[in-house]
């Protein structure tokens, strides 16, 4: 990033001489700097896992929750800046209140994957307003199967069976890439989703997290709704043990 | 200058105050309707209508009723027409009148149920919020004369209390531990008073027991109800909508019935 | 006097994919005056320090009434916060004129949340210079939330914001486990407390610079003043206060916590100003 600071990164409406549009890959920056959120898309629905960071414990648990609904049966999972979130979420409610409105059916997830998209890239093209810091994964269970987008700060967006942002994505996506997730059920899934958020947890930079957990599919009716705090409890404990398990076996290779 | 960049740049203007300028006509005051134009014609009437809904109130609940006809005027059009809407575990919704604005306003109303599921907050209507919000909407529509053409009965549990609500077009409404609407209000409720009086400790059995006979006595006298019903009965395990209902009836003394061939 | 070519607008990313701005903006409520909030389970109370401008004046409010379940208690730019407090205020009214029922505290300020984000993404804006104590009651109990310019909101055990508020909070999170059973009277001596640990030594808590607010079941809100407020300083009276230096160890701990949650901080961020600027709070 050798033009850093060269004077054409100040603006999302200015290119830079090697035709980059820098406040774009900064705002893809701030994402980095959040919590990990992951998606992945198995046979019979969508699982999102959040790994999310405690920055004080005077606050309340279960507060600023990162996974949100957007309509019944659309779920979002973001990292990034949560009052940039928080925005783009309400601007999806809003479209899929207005389609629902227009067409008296529910949202089709490909629709309004376009419709953010097209809002979040608006907001790329303008000196004006700044890029949003988010990246959001958007998923729901429709009649021809599970379906999941990921929204980039770019305004890009791409259909994925697993995906990761934020912190740790790179870890996170070397062990999503590890999963038959095409043959598993959500049920399998959301184990190995709150095993992955808990094996690329930062223990020594990030001190205490959150661990979020929703589910879309056939096992909900076809609503996004946060995992039933029994399933939590059992993917959370199966996500421990395995990283103790690692951990003995890391110490063994030692 | 004033009066030339008022016509244009080529335009001499007007040859006296008000009057005409070359090439145009005189405007005489007040002789020119813009009624025309201006005006507009509002809801007069409403189109396809459904009639009675009946609500009781029990020991520990709701009872409410309404049959499933559209009528068209005095045709019976539509015969497949739920006018009970369920707004969540401890609302309903009943509706008549038009069943356009019903259908219209029930969608608003579904999104709003969306919207605060989202949201995920534990807080969501309540039957007294969502009366106290159809009676702002009534209103409001009628002051800009543009009413939503329906009566409608708000029923559920309220802080584990049973409520009645009753809102009409013109945005009049009240709570009654009995109500209805329509031809129900002078035939049905008569009856149901009269029983709640003799019986004000009233079980959800004898309530529905209530609602059943006077949805048939409703079928009998009323020539835009039908045989054909739901009932709504809301307790604090939730809401049960039953139905369609069929009265068993009898008609066997109307041959005697004469005069009106 | 710039630190970098990317702190002048709100639009523009740093490459560290910050907003200094709204870093700038969320220094404005440091130069408050402090306030702190804590709850048990039946209670939610303020206690806020008041500034008088100067020797002819009054001391300013500091707690502002919004309904009669809910107050804020406010540090940074006065007039910012009073545009807030209208606001919620005005959907307050609304709720009770719709709905006929008192707006959630949780949705209240998820609404200052969603209004406060708007000038954080548009040129030619400012993030509004004020944080909130919000507390409240409604049918899911007390409530005491934390608003900050950057738009985002907290659901607090407890919290202290404003002016050297760390010691505050120090004093919170050492004491956190007993608010829930405590007593109206506890609950107010705590937060006495962990306000007077704000104060410089040579200051302490006066009837005329101390306000309280009380939220719980069934009552208005009451905003306690003046000599109303005696009555719970006399709880503390004479008590040894906790010594400063321990207090501001602790706190350049939590200073990085601070700055991680509007971004992760690698500059430093500056150290609560030790001498108020009177103004901001005007």
């Amino acid at each position: 990033m050798s033009s850093i600071g060269t004077g054409y990164d100040l603006s999302a409406s200015q290119f830079s001489p090697d035709g980059r549009v820098f406040q774009v890959e900064y705002a893809q920056k701030a994402v980095e700097n959040s919590g990990t959120a992951v998606g992945i898309r198995g046979k019979d629905g969508v699982v999102f896992g959040v790994e999310k960071l405690i920055t004080s414990k005077l606050y309340e648990k279960g507060d600023n929750k990162r996974i949100l609904n957007v309509d019944r049966h659309v779920g979002a999972a973001f990292a990034g800046l949560n009052a940039d979130a928080r925005h783009l979420v309400e601007r999806a409610r809003d479209e899929a209140s207005s389609y629902r409105h227009s067409y008296g059916d529910p949202i089709p997830l490909r629709h309004l994957t376009e419709r953010v998209a097209g809002y979040v890239h608006a907001h790329t093209l303008y000196s004006s307003v700044r890029p949003f810091g988010v990246s959001m994964i958007l998923g729901s269970m429709e009649q021809d199967g599970p379906q999941m987008y990921l929204i980039d700060p770019s305004g890009v967006s791409w259909g994925y069976h697993g995906c990761a942002v934020g912190k740790a994505k790179q870890n996170a996506k070397t062990e999503i890439e590890k999963l038959k997730m095409k043959d598993m059920t959500v049920r399998e899934l959301v184990k190995e989703v709150a095993k992955i958020i808990y094996i690329v947890h930062d223990e020594v930079k990030d001190k205490a997290f959150d661990l979020e957990l929703s589910w879309v599919g056939e096992i909900t009716g076809g609503k996004h709704e946060l995992v039933p705090p029994e399933v939590f409890v059992e993917a959370e404990k199966y996500a421990k043990e395995a990283l103790e398990e690692s951990d003995d076996s890391d110490e063994e290779d030692l | 200058m004033a009066s030339s960049s008022m016509f244009g740049p080529n335009n001499p203007g007007a040859f006296w105050t008000g009057g005409p300028a070359p090439g145009q006509f005189y405007n005489f005051p007040g002789s020119q309707s813009t009624s025309a134009q201006n005006s507009s014609q509002r809801t007069l009437y409403p189109v396809v209508t459904g009639t009675s809904v009946l609500g009781v109130q029990f020991e520990g609940g709701v009872v409410m009723a309404a049959d499933m006809l559209g009528s068209y005027g005095s045709l019976a059009r539509f015969r497949d027409c739920p006018r009970l809407l369920k707004v969540n575990d401890t609302t309903v919704l009943g509706a008549a009148g038009d069943y356009a604005d019903f259908q219209y306003l029930s969608n608003v109303i579904q999104q709003q149920v969306i919207d605060e599921e989202c949201l995920n907050d534990g807080f969501g209507y309540t039957p007294k919020s969502l009366h106290c919000w159809l009676t702002r909407v009534l209103y409001n529509r009628r002051s800009q004369f543009n009413p939503l053409w329906n009566t409608y009965i708000v029923a559920g549990i309220d802080d584990e209390k049973p409520f009645l609500g009753y809102v009409d077009k013109i945005g009049m409404a009240y709570e009654a531990p009995s109500l209805a609407c329509g031809f129900g209000a002078y035939l049905a409720l008569p009856i149901i008073r009269d029983a709640m009086e003799k019986n004000p400790t009233m079980t959800q059995d004898e309530a529905v027991a209530l609602i059943d006979r006077c949805m048939k006595l409703l079928f009998y006298r009323d020539a835009r109800s039908l045989n054909k019903y739901q009932v709504a009965v809301i307790t604090k395990a939730g809401v049960d909508i039953r139905g369609p209902i069929k009265s068993e009836t009898n008609w066997e003394v109307a041959h005697m019935i004469k005069g009106y061939e | 006097m710039f630190r970098n070519q990317y702190d002048n607008d709100v639009t523009v990313w740093s490459p560290q994919g910050r907003i200094h701005q709204l870093e700038y903006a969320m220094e404005a409520v440091k130069q408050g005056s402090a306030c702190v909030g804590l709850k048990s389970k039946t209670h939610a109370i303020l206690i806020a320090l008041k500034r008088a401008p100067s020797e002819l004046s009054a001391h300013q409010k500091k707690i502002l009434p919004i309904d009669d379940h809910v107050a804020v208690s406010i540090a940074g730019l006065t007039a910012d916060a009073r545009l807030l407090c209208n606001f919620m205020r005005n959907e307050c009214l609304n709720s009770r004129w719709a709905y006929n029922k008192p707006l959630p505290i949780s949705r209240l300020v998820s609404m200052v949340g969603s209004k406060s984000q708007i000038p954080t993404q548009r040129y030619g804006r400012r993030p509004f210079g004020v944080g909130l104590l919000v507390a409240g009651y409604d049918a899911l109990g007390p409530h005491i939330y934390q608003t900050c310019p950057s738009a985002n909101y907290y659901d607090c055990k407890a919290m202290a914001i404003g002016a050297r508020s760390q010691s505050a909070r120090t004093y919170l999170e050492k004491h956190l486990d007993v608010f829930l059973d405590c007593s109206l009277e506890e609950l107010a001596k705590h937060g006495l407390r962990a306000l007077r640990d704000t104060l410089p030594s040579e200051v302490d808590l006066t009837s005329k610079n101390c306000s309280i607010g009380i939220a719980c079941k069934d009552k208005k809100f009451a905003i306690l003043d003046d000599e109303d407020v005696s009555p719970y300083l006399a709880l503390i009276e004479g008590e040894e206060r906790s010594s400063r230096p321990q207090a501001e160890e602790a706190g350049q701990a939590m200073e990085a916590d601070d700055a991680g949650t509007a971004g992760s901080s690698t500059d430093p961020v500056p150290a609560d100003p030790q001498v108020v600027d009177e103004g901001m709070d005007q």
